[in-house]
Parts: structure tokens; C-alpha cells; sequence
């Protein structure tokens, strides 16, 4: 186990390099210039040249590649053009808002989604199926800043619900935390829903075919326990392959999602830095990002042996 | 095998005129049909039909097991232990199930739930009906684990079914089914899927528990074999009514109803008749043939290597059937995936005609495929659900250049080889039955014209009566076309009748060869030994009584 894991690690090292190349390229390819942004409107062509040589960007790309790399090696993610902050204070300042969405998120789905799906597969055809059918179409189909809006105006403006913006630390309490937080979480957690709850039924559906239910109702068992018991502890290693490729959908719903709700997280950061074009912030979020994409997913499939023995690495 | 019947204070189970209605639109009106019949106390009755003959519908609707929303009882009654059970609410069925009736099933792979420990599984019959405590329910699972004979069972009361053989799954089924000391035990098919070796010891364990604990025993099964082994009465069903009910002495030697009598003689003979023996040219050799599995490796851990086949040496002459004979695991597969070069053997020649085969590279190698055709065992799952059975019997003759007129031709004229209608050639798979399906994938094989017809387990998944037509198909073809037929069975009694020639393999190597006749009158291996002993019904002569009764 402890070697696969290693192993996986180690193959990460080449995926984030392709991803370090491709961001850094993508950003030097796309026609804007953070010195003539940072210089403002009236700034005239010597100004900007000069801070552009401050910034290092009249290097060639590959000296500027090369000492963005070699810093990072180093533990040095570089300055913030736009905020004259390192840019790793500045993503652990972000960290706990993203953290803290993306979580109650995962937990809202997973609550509901898997009741969901499995109650849709087990009343195959009835009308709660077809609810919930439904209900994922159209949460797969609705744009996240949409749901957020609507539930803004219904849950925040109409009703007075919940507050409309902003995050308050889980340091300052733990209630008025999750008061300001459900809402976004509810609306990142919409598309989750459904997408989960959907891939529940289609592998309960399939599990309830089996002929080891067969053999629990031939025990005597009741329908709730050869449900859990049997059906869903079968289904798990679908639903949690799904949860673990749609992570990227996620990170995208949490910068969408943050933006919405004036979210102080690295959604809101990676927004702000593009609009700045703040080079090595963006950078270092995505990099990020891609690093969490891969930890995920390696530990989805450690958890995998969790839930079949048959998996053993 | 045969225990005492002791049906003294009445049956244990007694259906009379049971009917389950199919949807509206089936093939019937009834999936059964009015089926009465008993089970006494420690009685062990089997249930004998072909498919679609209602034996499993029986059993289901007994448990209250049959498919929400397609089956139901819509009449008759079924009383155990001489109490009505016949619709009545699910909670008490379920309180009956498991604990005064159980059931163990076909498929001990599939049967047991593969992420929770045997151990469990067991127990969780005396969690559902039971008050005992998590310690107490440990040590009764020990001991019923002991009880049918299940090897240490203080460690594999911590395993996982995937760590378990297929015997000692049934095994776990039967320890799970038994644990309470139901009245009745319903066996659907519980031995088909396993090897003969360990059917053996499965019905032996059956008939070890029912006459130990007095269980009365409901035991589906097509096999007469098993019928031999095992019953005390016998009811046989067609169309989901019962055709005749009897002992097994009766049934197995001097059936009334000509159903019957039918089915009787389909059951293949374990004594092989007299065969010429053959001096044509040799279509197939191989030597030293072996192919060998490795996993793991570079950074993955230990490296194993498994030999699947290991110097197999076999030859068939033209106009000649030759036999391959061996358990699951025992390699027959392999040779003949070899042998087709569907996978790549790993050393040793294969010589179709006088081209060795074994090495050349996919291009070289695509004239000759023409040479070697397979059918393979299941007839629902080999051929396109999409196209015409014309169209797949055509593919091949077209891509080798014959004209789609000519190619048309030969399958109307193969098909009425095979013995069905040329005009068939325009509809699908689904519309045939089994053994048709059977007929069209020899068809479809008999269009490439081959040298070597390698037939892997084309018989298995047939009905007795269907298997019969299509040995004798197979037979006709082998005469007509002077073919030479390399035959996969792990079924003694198949191998007996079509064979001239056998190889018994076992872990890959084959353990003894010769003449059908020879092998079979006087084994030499002791694997050849042990598998005709675990034959069941060996020594039965099915019919014998026929004769004197027609």
C-alpha cells in the first residue's frame, strides 16, 4: 500500500510539471501586458517599460521560466504583482473560506444525493424516480451563478433567511459560520447533487439485480438493511470514483461560487489575480488547484479498499 | 446416498395447484400451472425440467421470492409445515425465511456479497431472527462453519468470499441456510456451476446435513445425474405443469409419460460406443505448446507467473473428434484460444495442415485463419444481437473475397444442413432459441470451411434433449465435411459419446490421453480416476426399464 502510494506520488511529479509549463506559457501567450495594467490609464511608454523590467517580464520567457522554477524549488512562490504580498501568505490567508465551502459542499451532496439516488433506484419508475431524474436534469443543466442568484433572491432577499454575502471565520463561531456559509455551499452543491445522485441509481439499480440480495431477502432480511447493507456498500466504489473525476467541476463551481457570494476564498483570488493579470498568483493557484485534483483522486482511490476488499494495492 | 424418508406427521411442504400468471404477452399465460406436490420431513425431492419448464418460478414463488411486479401467485396453496403461506404479508414471510425455510442458489461466485466476511454473511441470519449476542452469534457461526466441513474455520470466519474456492462458497451458503435448522431447504441448481469433482462433494454434504438434521430438501436441477446422486422422489416439470412425479428409481429407470421417457434418453451414456479408429491425414498437431500468465514486476510487487498450458502435445486427424477434458482452472480454454490464435501462445508449434501457426505475425497469419473456426459455449452472447444471423454468417466467407451472391448461397444452404429454414437468414439472434442460436453459430462456422472446428463447451449451456440434436449435428458435419473437430467439455458423459480420442487435463498439463474407449474403461491417472468417480449417476443405468415398459 504504502509503496503504491509512493508510487502515485512520484507519477504526480511529471503531471505538475506539464501543468507548470502549460500555465506558465498560457499566461506569457495571451495578449495583455501587467505592466501597462499596473501603470494605469495615463502612463506613458517609459513608465511601463520600467516596470516591467521591476517585474522581470523583459527577460526572455525561458530565463523568466526558468527562475520562476527555480525559486519555487526553493519555497519561494514569488511576490503578487498586484497585491506587493508573498503569494503564499496570500494563498493561506484564502485557504480557509475555499476549504470550508468545498466540504460542507461535498457533505451536503453526499447527504443527499446517496438517500436520493438510492430511494430513486429502489422505486424504479415511481414517481419519486422520475423527481429525481428530473431534478437532475435540470440541476446538471443550470448554470452554477444562476442557482446562486435564485437562491439569493428567494432564500436571502424574499424570505431574510440568510445573509446575501460575505464569510465570517470559523474562529469567530461556529454558528454564524455555517449560517453565512450554507447558501453557497447549497448552491455549489446543486450540480453535485445531481450528477451523484443520478450515478447512485444507475449502480444501486444494477447492485439490486445481484444474486447476493437475492440472497438476503432469502435470509429474511428487511428491504431497509438489504439496501444498506448489501446494495449501497456495493455501489460505493462507483459513486466514489464520480466524486472523486468531478472534483475539477468543483473547483470551477467554487470560483464561480465565490464571486457570487463575495467568498474571501481562492476562487475570489484566482478572479482578482486574472482580471490583474498578477502572473505569479495565478500561477501558484492553479498549481495548486492541479495539486489538489491529483491528492484527491489518489485519495479516492485509497479509500477504495475501504469499501471492496477485493482492491488491494 | 440414499437416506431414510421418514414423512411421518405430514408434509413439510405441500403445494396444491399452484399458478404464477406471466405479464400479459409472454410465451404463456402461466409460469406455472396448477403444480401440486409434497416434501416430506427429511425427504429430499428434486425438481427435474428443462429450461423454462418453471422449476425455479416453483421455488421462488415458495420463498416469496418472485420478481416484484412480474410474478405473482394468482392461485393454489402452499402450506409449510401445514400452514397456509400462500399471500400472506411479507414481514411474516420474511420472519419464516431463513429460519424455517432457506435457500441456497445457483451461482455460489455471484450468491454471497463480495464486500462483507463470510463470517457475517453467516451470522446475519441469527442477527435478523435472533436475540443472541455479537459473541454467541461468533461461536454458533464456528460451529455450523465446522459442520460443513469448511477448513479452519476460526480463520475463515475473517475472510472475504473472493478468497473462498466455489466449493467452499456453496459451502458458506449452505452453513448460512442451515444455521438455524430450517424444516426446508430449496437447492436451486446448487452444484451446476461447480466442477464435478466438487459437485460431488457438495451433494454429498446435502444429503450429510439433511439426513442429519432431518431438513426436508427441495432440489432444483436439469441434471439426471444429479437426480442419480441424490433424490428419494422426483417431479418432473414441462411449460410449468408436472408431468409425472415418482421415486427416483421409477423415474430414472421406467418413466410413464413419454416427456419423460424422452428426457431419460437424451442423458449421454457414460460408456462410449465402439469407434474406428482413424488413419487420415493429421489437420491439427501441436507440440509442446505453452502458454504462460506473469503479473506484477517492475515496482509492482512480487512477480507470478502462472502456466495455463505447459507442453501440450495433441493431434487430430481429419474426419476425427478429439476430446479435451479437465475441471475450470485446468487450461482446455487456453489451448484451444491458442490453437485459434485468439491469444498468443507462448512457446511450442501449432501446425494446421503444414503451416505452423504459433509464431506468425497477425498479417501473415490472417490466410490461415480461415482454417480454424470456434463455437463457443454460449449461444446468447456469441453472436451480434444486431445483425441478421445472415449477415454474421456471411461476414466471414465476404472478407475472405467470396461474392455476397455466393456467400448468400451457402448460408441458405447451410442452414438447411443445420437444419433450419434458409428463409431465417433475415432475422436475429433473439427470435431462435438456444439450441438454434447453437445451430446458427456451426452454421456460421461451417461457411469459412474450415480444416479444424473447435467446438468450447458448445453443448454446456443446452438442455439435455437440445444437447442431444445438436451432438448429433455435430457428429453429421464431422462425417459430411470430413472435419476434424477439437472438442472442450468438462462433461464426462458428453466426451463419452462424441470423442474418439481424449486428453484429461489438469493445472495445465495433460495428465493422460488415448482412445475414448480405453480411458474410459480402464483410467490410468489417478485425476482420471478421481474425476469418473465424482461423475454423478455413474454406474446408473438411465432407462434400463424402458424397454420392457414401451
Amino acid at each position: 500500500m504504502s509503496a503504491y502510494i509512493l508510487r502515485r506520488l512520484l507519477a504526480a511529479i511529471p503531471v505538475m510539471a506539464i501543468v507548470a509549463v502549460l500555465v506558465f506559457l498560457m499566461l506569457r501567450l495571451t495578449p495583455s501586458d501587467p505592466a501597462a495594467i499596473i501603470a494605469g490609464d495615463f502612463a506613458n511608454d517609459q513608465q511601463i517599460a520600467e516596470i516591467r523590467s521591476k517585474l522581470g517580464l523583459d527577460q526572455p520567457i525561458l530565463t523568466q521560466f526558468l527562475i520562476w522554477i527555480g525559486n519555487m524549488l526553493q519555497g519561494d512562490f514569488g511576490e503578487s504583482f498586484f497585491y506587493k504580498k508573498q503569494v503564499a501568505q496570500l494563498i493561506v490567508e484564502r485557504l480557509e473560506p475555499t476549504i470550508s465551502l468545498s466540504l460542507l459542499a461535498i457533505v451536503l451532496t453526499v447527504s443527499i444525493a446517496v438517500p436520493l439516488g438510492t430511494l430513486a433506484a429502489y422505486k424504479q419508475g415511481s414517481w419519486i424516480d422520475r423527481f429525481v431524474m428530473g431534478f437532475s436534469v435540470i440541476g446538471f443543466s443550470l448554470p452554477v451563478f444562476v442557482v446562486g442568484y435564485l437562491l439569493i433572491y428567494l432564500l436571502a432577499v424574499k424570505l431574510d433567511w440568510f445573509p446575501v454575502q460575505g464569510y465570517q471565520y470559523l474562529a469567530d463561531g461556529f454558528g454564524g459560520w455555517l449560517h453565512r456559509l450554507i447558501l453557497p455551499a447549497l448552491t455549489l452543491a446543486i450540480v453535485f447533487v445531481a450528477l451523484i445522485a443520478r450515478m447512485t441509481r444507475t449502480s444501486v439499480l444494477e447492485v439490486l439485480h445481484e444474486d447476493y440480495i437475492r440472497t438476503a431477502r432469502a435470509k429474511g432480511q428487511s428491504e431497509l438493511k438489504v439496501l444498506v447493507r448489501h446494495a449501497l456498500a456495493n455501489a460505493a466504489v462507483p459513486i466514489l470514483t464520480v466524486i472523486g473525476l468531478t472534483f475539477a467541476t468543483l473547483i470551477g463551481g467554487v470560483v464561480v461560487t465565490e464571486s457570487v457570494y463575495t467568498l474571501p476564498g481562492l476562487g475570489l483570488l484566482t478572479v482578482d489575480a486574472v482580471l490583474a493579470r498578477d502572473y505569479p498568483t495565478i500561477q501558484a493557484v492553479i498549481l495548486l488547484f492541479s495539486l489538489a485534483y491529483v491528492l484527491v483522486n489518489l485519495l479516492v482511490d485509497v479509500a477504495y479498499t475501504l469499501f471492496d476488499p477485493r482492491i488491494r494495492y | 446416498m440414499q437416506g431414510a424418508t421418514d414423512t411421518g406427521g405430514g408434509p413439510i411442504l405441500e403445494l396444491d395447484g399452484l399458478t404464477v400468471a406471466l405479464p400479459k404477452g409472454g410465451d404463456r399465460g402461466n409460469a406455472i400451472d396448477g403444480v401440486s406436490f409434497s416434501v416430506g420431513r427429511g425427504e429430499i425431492v428434486c425438481v427435474v425440467g428443462e429450461s423454462g419448464s418453471g422449476k425455479s418460478v416453483t421455488a421462488q414463488a415458495v420463498m416469496g421470492l418472485l420478481p416484484k411486479g412480474q410474478l405473482a401467485v394468482t392461485g393454489g396453496s402452499i402450506k409449510l409445515e401445514g400452514r397456509e403461506i400462500a399471500g400472506i404479508a411479507q414481514p411474516e414471510l420474511r420472519r419464516l425465511r431463513g429460519q424455517r425455510m432457506s435457500m441456497i442458489f445457483q451461482e455460489p461466485m455471484t450468491a454471497l456479497n463480495p464486500v462483507e466476511r463470510v463470517g457475517e454473511q453467516i451470522g446475519e441470519v441469527l442477527e435478523i431472527h435472533t436475540p443472541l449476542s455479537a459473541a454467541e452469534r461468533r461461536q454458533k457461526v464456528l460451529d455450523i462453519m465446522a459442520a460443513v466441513h469448511l477448513p479452519d474455520p476460526a480463520s475463515m470466519i475473517d475472510a472475504f468470499p473472493h478468497q473462498l474456492s466455489g466449493g467452499q462458497r456453496q459451502r458458506v451458503m449452505i452453513a448460512a441456510a442451515l444455521v438455524l435448522d430450517p424444516v426446508l431447504l430449496i437447492a436451486d441448481e446448487p452444484t451446476t456451476a461447480l466442477d464435478v469433482t466438487t459437485q460431488a462433494q457438495i451433494l454429498k454434504l446435502v444429503a450429510e446435513m439433511q439426513a442429519r438434521r432431518g431438513t426436508g430438501v427441495l432440489f432444483i436441477t436439469h441434471d439426471f445425474g444429479v437426480v442419480a446422486e441424490i433424490a428419494h422422489r422426483v417431479v418432473v416439470m414441462q411449460h410449468g405443469r408436472v408431468v409425472e412425479i415418482g421415486s427416483r428409481d421409477e423415474i430414472i429407470s421406467r418413466p410413464r409419460e413419454p416427456y419423460t421417457q424422452m428426457l431419460i434418453r437424451s442423458v449421454p451414456s457414460l460408456h462410449p460406443p465402439d469407434r474406428k479408429p482413424n488413419a487420415s491425414t493429421v489437420a491439427l498437431s501441436t507440440n509442446k505448446l505453452c502458454k504462460t500468465y506473469s503479473s506484477g514486476g517492475f515496482l509492482a510487487g512480487k512477480r507470478r507467473v502462472v502456466k495455463a498450458a505447459a507442453d501440450v502435445t495433441i493431434d487430430v486427424r481429419r474426419g476425427e473428434t478429439v476430446g479435451i477434458v479437465g475441471e475450470s482452472g485446468s487450461g482446455k480454454t487456453t489451448v484451444a484460444r491458442c490453437i485459434a490464435r485468439l491469444i498468443h501462445p507462448t512457446s511450442g508449434t501449432i501446425r494446421i495442415g503444414d503451416v505452423d501457426v504459433a509464431t506468425l505475425p497477425e498479417r501473415r497469419l490472417r490466410p490461415h485463419r480461415k482454417h480454424v473456426q470456434i463455437v463457443f459455449q454460449d449461444p446468447y452472447r456469441s453472436l451480434n444481437p444486431r445483425r441478421t444471423v445472415g449477415a454474421s454468417i456471411i461476414e466471414g466467407p465476404v472478407n475472405f473475397g467470396l461474392a455476397t451472391a455466393d456467400a448468400i448461397r451457402r448460408a441458405r444452404d447451410l442452414m438447411q444442413l443445420v437444419g433450419l429454414q434458409p428463409d431465417a437468414l433475415d432475422r436475429f439472434p433473439h427470435q431462435f432459441s438456444g439450441g438454434q442460436r447453437q445451430r446458427i453459430a456451426i452454421a456460421r462456422a461451417l461457411a469459412m470451411e474450415p480444416k479444424l472446428l473447435i467446438a468450447d463447451e458448445a453443448v454446456s449451456a443446452l438442455d439435455v434433449s437440445v444437447q442431444a440434436q445438436v451432438l448429433a449435428l455435430l457428429d453429421d458435419v464431422r462425417a459430411r465435411f470430413d472435419l476434424a473437430i477439437l472438442f472442450i467439455t468438462h462433461d464426462l458423459r458428453v466426451a463419452a459419446q462424441i470423442c474418439d480420442r481424449i486428453a484429461v487435463m489438469q493445472n495445465g498439463v495433460v495428465v493422460e490421453a488415448g482412445p475414448t474407449t480405453e480411458i474410459f474403461a480402464a483410467p490410468k491417472h489417478p485425476y482420471t480416476h478421481a474425476l469418473f468417480a465424482a461423475a454423478p449417476g455413474r454406474g446408473v443405468r438411465f432407462g434400463d426399464g424402458l424397454e420392457a415398459v414401451s
